[in-house]
């Protein structure tokens, strides 16, 4: 059977089936050959308006959503707004209501409120793409990573997949558990107790670590996640040269590792402290095809939930 | 005038009889099995269940100050219409209820236009600022019942000392909301497995138990009579057990939403299900439910708290915190404590009734001769939904919104006077 994805909204993974997910990683190959053409566009979703509607700073990603959708020919617009405007004056409501009346066909999202997507749909009745909600969730991305892995090592079964870095804070860490799991691998979050929300095992069933050379050991993939000066005066942790001690992606601490094990990170990167350099750049790093891969995993969503025509 | 409730089932040492009632004026006149005398007004009960009029000790009913959410009228009709014959009106109105003219203006209106009694809690520091203490002494001339500071929990150890040696110089009970700010943090629900999975920040049980033991100590050293609000979680139940036994004027009351929600209910981000303290773990919910069977509880109160739809109607951590309870609180624990048989029926009617009204030393809670004719008249078979146009209260924020659940009040008396009748 064929999933059905038109009109379905994108606020996370748990959402999608096993066989759902394969079959966006599947149209994602398509959309990827795409944009590896000359004339990087199809006239599938013509005559249709995606809006990006950014509530929280995010270039790289709201760019990517454009870039998807202007691919597949659609019209977009983009509303951008910090949280502190929309506290003081029109409300998210007043937002969406003002956007629908412009006729938009399919929201993109990124907001610091986790479970704002779900308000987007609730208050224009059209398809959601949550593009990052807070700490809650980010779908695309964990698409995107999930793709990546697939293209180099093929099914996730059995694969064991460690994710180093600020988990307390991570939605990008939140989706991938979902997603990955649900494809059969096996993943180990580590990170200092500080960093680590409480009852990860029992909520996603995954390993915590606090040592990175046993989360490390035997990884066939590696993801480092971005360092946040912020949770220093936060009190989460005394010092970046302390932090990076004990968890950086180095060639040292990644002989625990598999030995061609794949590096990943969803950017951006604090060189020098969660990774360092000999690792983001080597040649088992797929850090910069993350990006290519978000663009089209996106194109996909979009084609998929547009009914465009292939 | 004369009323009399006939085939009712008159609620009397903790259980329904078959009796009938005379209200003569203000008081219940008698009550047996059968009564002759001429009367101004016979009720038909059909049968429904006559229970002692409600008490809640934890309200807010908005008036003066914010009106547009609730006022004096409007929330004491959701009062009656939830059962409720007197409600304890939190001081954190605009402005702060911290002196007398303030009580006094609360206690008017209500007099005048109010549905039910309204019994004002003072605020404990001036403006609730946890800086000076307020004039409370003078207020409870003016009638305070208690003071409290309620959601601005004094956080400085020194003042909060000095507040219950100084309340308990005048023999005025102190109502803690037990909340440390530097763990609560700006968490939003509880700091469990809900918080991880869904990315909102969390409370956690520590925020509450810390201040409790706090509390407690403070309250030993000032020879203070200390309530807690709204408790949440188990190792608080525990704190609130041990202070008992060694015999301290220590009290807690627990909101039904406690009773019969978990953080499960956040998981849809419906921000009706945003309060403090926030919905707990179900291992709070069960050792709150065995609390208040033990008695250990020793109240339920609501924390009746609107706020208009524009308010919760946005993203889950910038709407405020709080929900309405009035309409909801006997309905909601009929439907899912007793009728499951987790709690009996005393227990519910008790805990709302005789056991808060000797909290803070209030009249009622018991239906016998001589006392107020402050009663409701409860329908157990029939069922009640809770839509908007339903609501009385004039916000609408409750997680029971639409819900449909057994029992339905027929009539609330208080004085004697009808102040709600089903239509």
């Amino acid at each position: 059977m064929i999933p059905q994805f038109i009109g379905r909204n994108v606020y996370d993974l748990d959402d999608y089936s096993r066989e759902e997910i394969m079959y966006i990683l599947e149209a994602t190959k398509g959309m990827k050959e795409i944009n590896t053409r000359e004339y990087k566009k199809i006239p599938t979703l013509r005559g249709k308006t995606v809006c990006t509607l950014f509530v929280e700073n995010s270039t790289r990603t709201r760019m990517s959503f454009e870039l998807a959708a202007s691919r597949l020919s659609a019209d977009v617009v983009s509303f951008q707004a910090s949280v502190s405007a929309l506290q003081k004056g029109e409300s998210l409501q007043d937002t969406v209501y003002t956007l629908n009346a412009m006729g938009i066909d399919l929201y993109c999202i990124r907001h610091s409120s986790p479970g704002s997507p779900q308000l987007v749909h609730k208050y224009s009745q059209k398809p959601v793409i949550n593009g990052g909600d807070g700490r809650h969730a980010h779908p695309t991305q964990a698409l995107l990573d999930i793709y990546s892995i697939w293209e180099k090592l093929g099914d996730l079964k059995g694969l064991k997949i460690t994710i180093v870095g600020d988990i307390l804070h991570s939605r990008v860490v939140r989706s991938n558990l979902i997603g990955m799991e649900k494809l059969g691998a096996k993943v180990t979050v580590c990170g200092p107790k500080t960093l680590m929300p409480g009852n990860m095992e029992s909520v996603y069933g995954c390993k915590v670590e606090y040592d990175l050379g046993r989360a490390l050991s035997g990884a066939d993939v590696v993801m480092g996640l971005r360092m946040q000066l912020e949770r220093m005066s936060e009190g989460l942790f005394p010092s970046l040269e302390e932090y990076s001690k004990h968890y950086v992606l180095s060639k040292d601490t990644l002989r625990h590792a598999k030995p061609n094990a794949l590096i990943m990170h969803p950017g951006p990167m604090n060189r020098g402290v969660e990774i360092l350099p000999e690792i983001a750049d080597n040649t088992n790093s797929v850090i910069v095809e993350q990006v290519s891969n978000g663009v089209a995993v996106r194109m996909a969503l979009m084609f998929l939930i547009l009914g465009g025509k292939a | 005038m004369k009323t009399i409730i006939r085939n009712g089932r008159i609620y009397l040492d903790g259980k329904l009889v078959k009796q009938e009632m005379l209200i003569d004026g203000k008081k219940i006149a008698m009550i047996a099995e059968k009564i002759t005398e001429k009367a101004d007004k016979i009720i038909d009960a059909q049968g429904a269940a006559v229970f002692p009029g409600f008490i809640d000790l934890h309200a807010h009913l908005r008036d003066p100050g914010q009106t547009y959410k609730e006022d004096i009228v409007s929330g004491t009709k959701s009062a009656a219409k939830g059962g409720f014959t007197a409600v304890c009106a939190m001081p954190n109105t605009e402005p702060v209820t911290d002196n007398i003219a303030s009580v006094e203006y609360i206690q008017l209106r209500a007099k005048e236009h109010g549905s039910a009694r309204v019994y004002v809690i003072g605020a404990l520091t001036k403006q609730s600022k946890g800086e000076e203490i307020s004039e409370m002494a003078t207020m409870k001339s003016g009638g305070i019942v208690a003071v409290s500071d309620d959601g601005k929990c004094v956080q400085n150890a020194r003042l909060m000392l000095s507040c219950l040696r100084y309340a308990a110089n005048f023999d005025i009970p102190v109502i803690v909301h037990p909340e440390d700010y530097a763990l609560a943090g700006k968490g939003q629900i509880h700091a469990g497995k809900v918080a991880t999975r869904i990315g909102l920040s969390g409370i956690p049980g520590l925020a509450e138990e810390l201040m409790i033991s706090r509390d407690i100590m403070l309250a030993e050293s000032a020879g203070a009579k200390l309530h807690i609000a709204h408790i949440s979680t188990a190792r608080s139940l525990e704190l609130v057990r041990q202070a008992k036994e060694r015999g301290l004027l220590v009290t807690c009351e627990v909101t039904p939403h406690h009773l019969v929600l978990t953080e499960e209910a956040c998981a849809t981000f419906d921000t009706n299900t945003k309060m403090k303290p926030p919905l707990r773990s179900e291992k709070d919910r069960l050792a709150c439910v065995k609390a208040l069977k033990e008695g250990l509880i020793d109240a339920i109160a609501t924390d009746h708290a609107p706020h208009a739809d524009f308010e919760k109607e946005r993203e889950f951590d910038h709407a405020p915190f709080g929900i309405i309870g009035f309409e909801t609180a006997f309905a909601v624990l009929y439907e899912q404590l007793v009728l499951t048989k987790q709690i009996s029926l005393d227990t519910l009617v008790d805990n709302l009734s005789i056991k808060p009204a000797k909290i803070l030393n209030l009249p009622g809670g018991a239906l016998k001769k001589g006392a107020f004719a402050d009663f409701t008249i409860i329908d157990l078979k029939e069922s009640t939904t809770f839509n908007k146009e339903e609501i009385l209260s004039k916000s609408k924020n409750t997680p029971w919104l639409d819900a449909t659940v057994k029992s339905r009040v027929k009539f609330t008396f208080m004085n004697g006077k009808i102040t709600y009748q089903d239509k």
